[in-house]
């Protein structure tokens, strides 16, 4: 049973990654057309330092991620607190409707979002993108952040009260450390929403700025080289490191209490 | 002076009333615990005296001094949690430490104080270790050490032995009430297992619905019930109902039973309460009260017996009975119990 069990396990992991590790291959093979044999080259890495364009979009996509990451792991973890440590009236609608940006399709919501931000006013660029990517990373990070709340007990905070601890120094000497790995977990999902975000950021990016998909995916179109190959492997081995450190640090379910 | 006083405290939530007028004095120094079903109040009471709910009318004094308006964090008090509440990102030393270092003690004096809370909840050397690493009894050792280290004016216990499987448990009964003793500290225990508060209370109140039903040292509330509940809830009871005549009463099948302390005045209805291990089967005439009934169910538990009977007229008795001979009764035969009037009591319903 564990054999097949260790089969199966073996067969998803072949199926997750052989195209990736397929691509990245591809990016060091001197072809131009991804033709065989395959011969060792790393000419598409140097061609890449060259293409202003990629490594710019490459450059946006993760200050983007970044920013977003930071700026909807801040409003997310605050809105979570107040759903899981305060009654007020209407928060059950409230988190109902955090539910179902998750499910629109992001076609739909790109295209609301467009339309909202050209009859407001906010228009395309570099800040409409931004909006659009907290936006929908927040939900996310709701969800992520609400969860290690659940983990953790209110009567920690009652005790540090009981202490001493006013309601905000429990909170910081007691919560937010407990809850500082769902936090981590959360600004590096809200990243990954953000830096995969291909559909809105198309129809929120202008001609002088975009992001990498959108800049990847005219690339596409207009023929390309194995230098889509080299940034994505980049690109890739860039967030496998990110979700590495955070896997080291957090040692998930490690320090909370799980009673 | 660190008595604590509740007057008139009540407290509803939406329509509910939780608490309705309660007001009772716990004495510095006395270990009182508050009894009572779930959905009682006990909690609800201690949550007040605590800090953590504000009564809707009342005041709480702790020591003499108005603290219905100060918060948790103001009024001093050691509490312990019924899941023991330990901060799990902090070690041992560094749980025991939080209230000192809320009290502005740091460094060498704070760590000569954790070393001296561990020390008494006989815990020393765990100070580096992380809570998670610990037993739940351990744990709740942490928990009392970090409690009492602050020097409270008050201790408040939540249950925190509910946890705890059986031995655990009476170890730390026995501990509690040695620390209890030994800082003279007025303490206020919710349980919900009557045992428990017996064995380590001074004073027992038992409430019920949101009130207070009766307050007094454990052998008052025991022996001397004076509600229904009151008997029902805190042990086991036979209740006979009756009419009072000429300072007894008399049963439905005519049995005169006479009770100790005052009846209602004649022709009113009483309840009498007995409790199941102050009857026994009377061989020969001896005085006091005489009951009829034939046994219906045998309970074997070796060292103890019980017995349920019932009455010509279909009446339930309980009758609890050391194993001393050997002898047990057989389903079906009617003995005679007999029982002290002295051990009769009539209650309220």
């Amino acid at each position: 049973m564990t054999q097949l069990g260790r089969i199966y396990l073996l067969a998803i992991l072949i199926f997750l990654y052989t195209p990736i590790l397929v691509m990245m291959a591809m990016g060091f093979n001197e072809s131009q057309l991804y033709e065989l044999p395959f011969s060792f080259s790393t000419r598409w890495y140097v061609a890449l330092m060259d293409n202003q364009q990629l490594l710019k979009a490459g450059m946006n996509s993760i200050i983007i991620a970044v920013i977003t990451a930071v700026i909807s792991t801040c409003l997310g973890t605050m809105a979570s607190i107040a759903l899981s440590r305060r009654t007020f009236r209407g928060k059950s609608l409230l988190q109902l409707l955090l539910l179902p940006p998750i499910a629109i399709p992001w076609l739909i919501t790109g295209t609301a979002m467009l339309v909202f931000f050209y009859w407001s006013g906010i228009g395309r660029g570099m800040h409409a993108l931004l909006i659009g990517h907290v936006a929908l990373a927040i939900p996310y990070v709701v969800l992520v952040v609400g969860t290690g709340f659940s983990t953790i007990r209110a009567d920690l905070e009652e005790a540090a009260m009981s202490l001493g601890s006013t309601p905000i120094h429990a909170f910081f000497a007691v919560t937010l450390p407990l809850l500082f790995p769902s936090i981590l977990g959360a600004a590096l999902f809200a990243f990954a929403v953000s830096l995969d975000q291909f559909v809105i950021s198309y129809f929120l990016a202008t001609p002088g700025y975009s992001t990498l998909p959108v800049q990847i995916y005219s690339a596409i179109r207009k023929g390309f080289t194995p230098e889509i190959n080299a940034i994505s492997t980049l690109l890739l081995l860039g967030s496998m490191a990110a979700i590495l450190i955070f896997a080291r640090f957090a040692k998930p379910g490690d320090v909370r209490d799980k009673r | 002076m660190t008595n604590v006083n509740v007057n008139s405290v009540a407290k509803t939530y939406g329509t509910t009333p939780v608490l309705t007028d309660i007001s009772t004095d716990f004495p510095e120094g006395s270990f009182t615990s508050l009894l009572g079903p779930s959905g009682s109040g006990k909690t609800t009471l201690l949550r007040i005296i605590a800090g953590f709910i504000r009564p809707d009318e009342g005041i709480v004094s702790i020591g003499g001094r108005d603290v219905t308006h100060v918060p948790v964090w103001g009024r001093n008090i050691g509490m312990m949690f019924q899941s023991y509440a330990l901060f799990p990102h902090m070690t041992i030393a560094q749980n025991v430490a939080f209230g000192l270092g809320r009290r502005g003690i740091h460094g060498a004096e704070a760590r000569k104080q954790v070393d001296a809370a561990l020390e008494m909840v006989h815990l020393p050397g765990f100070a580096d270790r992380m809570p998670k690493q610990l037993s739940g009894g351990q744990q709740q050792r942490v928990a009392l050490a970090r409690a009492m280290v602050i020097k409270p004016s008050v201790l408040l216990l939540d249950e925190p032995l509910s946890a705890l499987d059986r031995r655990l448990r009476q170890e730390m009964q026995v501990e509690l009430l040695r620390i209890q003793r030994e800082s003279g500290l007025t303490t206020i225990f919710v349980t919900h297992d009557q045992e428990e508060a017996l064995t380590l209370s001074d004073k027992v109140a038992i409430l019920d619905k949101g009130r207070i039903v009766q307050i007094g040292d454990p052998e008052t509330v025991y022996e001397k019930p004076l509600t229904r509940f009151a008997a029902e809830f805190l042990g086991d009871s036979n209740f006979l109902k009756g009419k009072v005549e000429s300072g007894a009463v008399r049963l439905a099948d005519g049995t005169v039973v006479h009770a100790a302390g005052t009846l209602p005045a004649d022709g009113a209805q009483a309840t009498l309460a007995v409790r199941p291990e102050k009857m026994f089967v009377a061989k020969d005439p001896s005085p006091g009260n005489r009951l009829t009934a034939r046994i219906t169910t045998v309970i074997y538990a070796g060292q103890a017996l019980s017995y349920i009977l019932e009455t010509a007229d279909g009446m339930q008795v309980k009758l609890f009975a050391q194993n001393r001979d050997g002898n047990v009764l057989k389903q079906g035969e009617t003995v005679v119990l007999g029982w002290s009037a002295d051990h009769t009591v009539a209650v309220a319903d």
